[in-house]
C-alpha cells in the first residue's frame, strides 16, 4: 500500500525539477530569516541581560540560529541535487546521501517547533528570572561606590523610563528598600535617625520613589516623596492619583515586552516550517519518480511516491532493521563468548 | 570659436547615447533620492513642531519640489537619449531639445541651490528654536488649557531623550513659573511669600522638573533648592556635575539638526556634481546630432561642442536678442534718421535673429 502515489510523466518531472530548485532557494532566505531572528531575539535579551537572573530563556535564539544555518545548508544542497536530478549520469551519485538528508530535514522541522513551543512555554522561567534580577537591581541601586554594582542605578533609571514602569510588582517595591545611599543622608539629623531607628535593619525606609518612575504625561509636577502621605501635598490624594507615577511593574513590562516579541516571531517561523517541509515533499517525489524510471526508456512515465509501503508497515520495518543492527552485534559477542570459551576448555583440557 | 569641442563619429556617438540613457535612468534614481530626503528632513522637522516658533519648510519644500521635477526631467531625457542612437527618431525630439537642455540646467542650478540652503538653514533654525522653547517653557504648567496641554509632556520627553535641561541650561527653570496655581496652596505662608517677593507675582523657586534630572548621577536627584547647599547633606552646587543635564535644549537641538542637514547637504552636492555631468553629456550629444543633421549624412564625423561661440560672444548675442526683443515694438525717435511710411519700417526692423 504506496503512501500518496502520484503519477509523473517528463513533462511533470521537469517541472518539479524546476519548482524544487526555485523552492529550495527560498527555503535558502528562510533559512537566513530565521538566522536573523535568532539573532535579533538574542540581542534584544541581552541588551536587558542585567536585570535578568539566569539565562534560561536563550535557548530559544540559539536554537533558531542553529537551525538557520543547518536550514540554509540543507537547502542548498537540495538545490543543488536537483539541478542535477534531470541528468541520469549525475544523478546516482547524489543517491546514497537522500535518506539522512530526510532525516535532517524532518529534525529542523521538528526542532523549529519546539523553538517555538519553548518560547511560550519557559515564559514562566523569565518572569521568574525577572523577579530575581529586578529584585537585586533595586536592592542595589544605591551602591553606585561598589565596583561591579556601580551602573545598577544607571541600568534601572534607564529601564523605568524606556519601558514606562516602576519597581518590581510596582511602586511600593521602592518603600520597602533603601535606595537612597548613606553617603547622602545627614546622621546628625534627628528625623534621619528617627526613621533608621524604626526598622529592625536600621534602614532608612521611606515612602518615596526615583525620579524615573515619574510619569511625564501627569498634569502636574512629578510627586516623588511622601506618597501615601495626603496633608504632605496641596490637592493631593493618593489613592485616585494615577497619573503622578507609571502604574506598571517592571517585571511586568519585560515580559510584555518579550511575549510581543515571540508572539511576531512565531507565525514567520511556523511559515519557515511550511516551507521547509514542502521542499522535503517535493524532493521525495522527485527521487522516487526518478528511481522508477526505467532505464531504457529515460522518457517515459513513472511513479512518485511518499512511503514505498503505508505508515504502519515502514515504521515495522525500521524497527525490525534496527532491532537486526542491535541483534547482529549480540550475536557477534555471543560467538566470541563460545570462541572464548571453546579456547579455554582447550588450554585446561590440553 | 566654439568651446571644448569634440569631433564625435557615428560609433562614438552611439554609444554617448547609450550611456546618457544608463546615466538618466541613474539619475531618476537620484530624483527620488531627492524626494527621499527632502520628505525625511520634513518629518523630523514636524515632530519638533511644537518647540519651533515658526515653520522653517523652505528648504525641505525645495528638496520635494526639486527631486520631483529631476525625475521628470531626467526620464524625458532617457527618453530623448535612447532616441537619439536613431537620426531618424531624434527628429521628433529636435524643437524640444533646447528647451530640455534650458529647463535641465536651470534645475541642475536648482540642486545646487538648495544644497547650499542645507547649510544656511541653520541661523533660522535657531532662531526659532530659542523662541519656540522659550514659549515652551512658559507654558509648561498649562497643562488645563486647551492647546497647549500636551506641552508639558512633549518638553519632559525632549529633556530626557536629548539629555538637555532649560533653553540655554538648567538656570531658565528658576526664571518661570513651571507649577501651576491649582497645585499651590495659597493659604501657606511660604507661597503667598514667594508669590509676593516678585513684581509679577509668579511662583518662582530655584528647583526644576523632574526630566533635568541626570540618570549618571551617583545620588538620587536634587530638583528642589538647587542652589541651596544647606538644604541638602554633603552638597555643593556649584562643584556638582552630575546632578542634572548641563546642556541646555536649544544647543542640542540645533547640533541635532545640523548634522542631519550637514549630511543632506553632502548628499545633495554629490548629486549635483553628478547632474552637471549629465548636462555636460546631453548638450555635447544634442550640439553632435545637430550639427550632424545639417551636414545631411548621418554616417559622417560631426562636431560637438558646449558653446558655439567663445562666452563673451555668445552672452553679446544673446545679450542682443534681449535688447531686439524690446526694441520690436518701439519707434526710433533720433530726428537725423529719415524715418519711411509705418509699414516698411515694421518690415525692416521686426526681423529678429533665430537663435541657435
Amino acid at each position: 500500500m504506496v503512501l500518496l502515489k502520484l503519477q509523473f510523466p517528463l513533462q511533470r518531472r521537469v517541472r518539479l525539477a524546476q519548482g524544487l530548485w526555485l523552492l529550495s532557494w527560498l527555503a535558502v532566505l528562510a533559512g537566513a530569516f530565521t538566522f536573523s531572528l535568532g539573532v535579533y531575539l538574542k540581542t534584544e535579551l541581552l541588551r536587558r541581560a542585567e536585570v535578568m537572573d539566569n539565562t534560561e530563556i536563550h535557548v530559544v535564539p540559539n536554537i533558531l540560529m542553529l537551525v538557520g544555518l543547518v536550514t540554509m545548508g540543507i537547502n542548498l544542497f537540495a538545490g543543488r541535487v536537483c539541478q542535477d536530478s534531470l541528468d541520469s549520469a549525475r544523478f546516482p551519485p547524489w543517491k546514497p546521501f537522500l535518506l539522512p538528508w530526510y532525516g535532517l530535514a524532518w529534525m529542523v522541522c521538528v526542532w523549529l517547533l519546539s523553538a517555538v513551543v519553548l518560547s511560550y512555554a519557559l515564559q514562566g522561567h523569565l518572569e521568574e528570572s525577572l523577579k530575581v534580577g529586578l529584585r537585586n537591581g533595586i536592592r542595589f541601586y544605591r551602591d553606585t561606590d561598589v565596583p561591579g554594582r556601580c551602573f545598577q542605578k544607571e541600568t534601572i533609571d534607564r529601564l523605568q523610563m524606556e519601558l514606562r514602569c516602576c519597581g518590581n510588582t510596582n511602586y511600593r517595591d521602592w518603600f520597602e528598600v533603601q535606595w537612597i545611599s548613606n553617603r547622602y543622608l545627614d546622621f546628625t539629623s534627628k528625623e534621619v535617625k528617627d526613621r533608621v531607628r524604626s526598622n529592625v535593619d536600621g534602614r532608612y525606609l521611606m515612602d518615596g520613589v526615583p525620579f524615573s518612575c515619574c510619569n511625564p504625561g501627569s498634569p502636574r509636577p512629578c510627586l516623588q516623596n511622601h506618597l501615601t502621605d495626603n496633608t504632605a501635598h496641596y490637592n493631593y490624594e493618593h489613592q485616585s492619583e494615577e497619573l503622578n507615577l507609571y502604574n506598571r511593574g517592571c517585571r511586568q513590562a519585560l515580559v510584555d515586552y518579550y511575549m510581543g516579541l515571540m508572539n511576531t516571531i512565531g507565525p514567520g517561523i511556523l511559515s519557515v516550517i511550511s516551507v521547509q517541509i514542502s521542499v522535503l515533499v517535493s524532493l521525495r517525489y522527485l527521487h522516487t519518480s526518478l528511481e522508477g524510471v526505467d532505464p531504457e526508456n529515460p522518457e517515459a512515465d513513472s511513479e512518485g511516491y511518499i512511503l514505498a509501503k503505508g505508515v504502519k508497515e515502514t515504521l515495522m520495518d525500521v524497527k525490525t532493521t534496527v532491532f537486526k543492527l542491535l541483534q547482529f552485534g549480540q550475536v557477534e559477542a555471543g560467538d566470541e563468548a563460545e570462541a572464548g570459551a571453546d579456547g579455554e576448555k582447550a588450554a585446561t583440557s590440553s | 570659436m566654439a568651446v571644448l569641442k569634440v569631433t564625435f563619429t557615428k560609433t562614438t556617438r552611439g554609444k554617448l547615447a547609450l550611456v546618457l540613457w544608463v546615466l538618466n535612468w541613474i539619475s531618476v534614481l537620484t530624483g527620488i533620492i531627492l524626494f527621499s530626503l527632502g520628505l525625511f528632513l520634513k518629518v523630523e522637522i514636524q515632530k519638533r513642531k511644537e518647540l519651533m516658533s515658526a515653520d522653517v519648510h523652505s528648504v525641505p519644500n525645495m528638496l520635494i519640489a526639486t527631486g520631483l521635477v529631476a525625475c521628470v526631467i531626467n526620464f524625458l531625457g532617457g527618453k530623448i537619449c535612447y532616441d537619439c542612437v536613431d537620426t531618424t527618431k531624434f527628429l521628433r525630439w529636435k524643437l524640444l531639445m533646447l528647451p530640455y537642455i534650458v529647463c535641465t540646467f536651470l534645475f541642475t542650478f536648482c540642486i545646487l541651490v538648495g544644497a547650499l540652503m542645507c547649510y544656511s538653514m541653520r541661523n533660522e533654525l535657531e532662531e526659532s528654536l530659542f523662541l519656540g522653547l522659550r514659549n515652551a517653557m512658559l507654558y509648561y504648567k498649562d497643562t488645563g488649557t486647551p492647546g497647549r496641554c500636551y506641552l508639558k509632556r512633549t518638553v519632559d520627553l525632549l529633556q530626557i531623550q536629548f539629555q538637555c535641561c532649560g533653553n540655554a541650561g538648567f538656570r531658565d527653570w528658576f526664571h518661570v513659573q513651571w507649577i501651576n496655581n491649582r497645585w499651590l496652596d495659597m493659604t501657606n505662608s511660604e507661597v503667598t511669600d514667594r508669590l509676593r517677593s516678585n513684581v509679577e507675582g509668579k511662583y518662582l523657586m530655584d528647583g526644576v522638573p523632574f526630566s533635568c534630572c541626570n540618570t549618571f548621577s551617583p545620588r538620587p536627584c536634587i530638583q528642589t533648592q538647587v542652589t541651596n547647599n544647606s538644604a541638602h547633606y554633603n552638597y555643593d552646587w556649584k562643584t556638582e556635575e552630575r546632578n542634572l543635564w548641563t546642556r541646555g535644549c536649544r544647543q542640542v537641538l540645533l547640533d541635532h539638526y545640523t548634522n542631519i542637514m550637514q549630511s543632506i547637504g553632502f548628499i545633495v552636492l554629490i548629486i549635483w556634481l553628478f547632474e552637471l555631468w549629465v548636462l555636460t553629456g546631453v548638450r555635447y550629444l544634442q550640439t553632435a546630432m545637430e550639427n550632424l543633421l545639417r551636414q545631411g549624412d548621418p554616417d559622417l564625423e560631426s562636431d560637438g561642442w558646449l558653446l558655439e561661440n567663445s562666452i563673451a560672444q555668445t552672452a553679446r548675442s544673446n545679450f542682443k536678442i534681449i535688447k531686439n526683443l524690446g526694441k520690436c515694438y518701439q519707434v526710433d525717435d533720433d530726428p537725423n534718421i529719415d524715418v519711411p511710411s509705418t509699414a516698411q519700417q515694421e518690415v525692416s526692423t521686426c526681423q529678429i535673429p533665430v537663435a541657435r
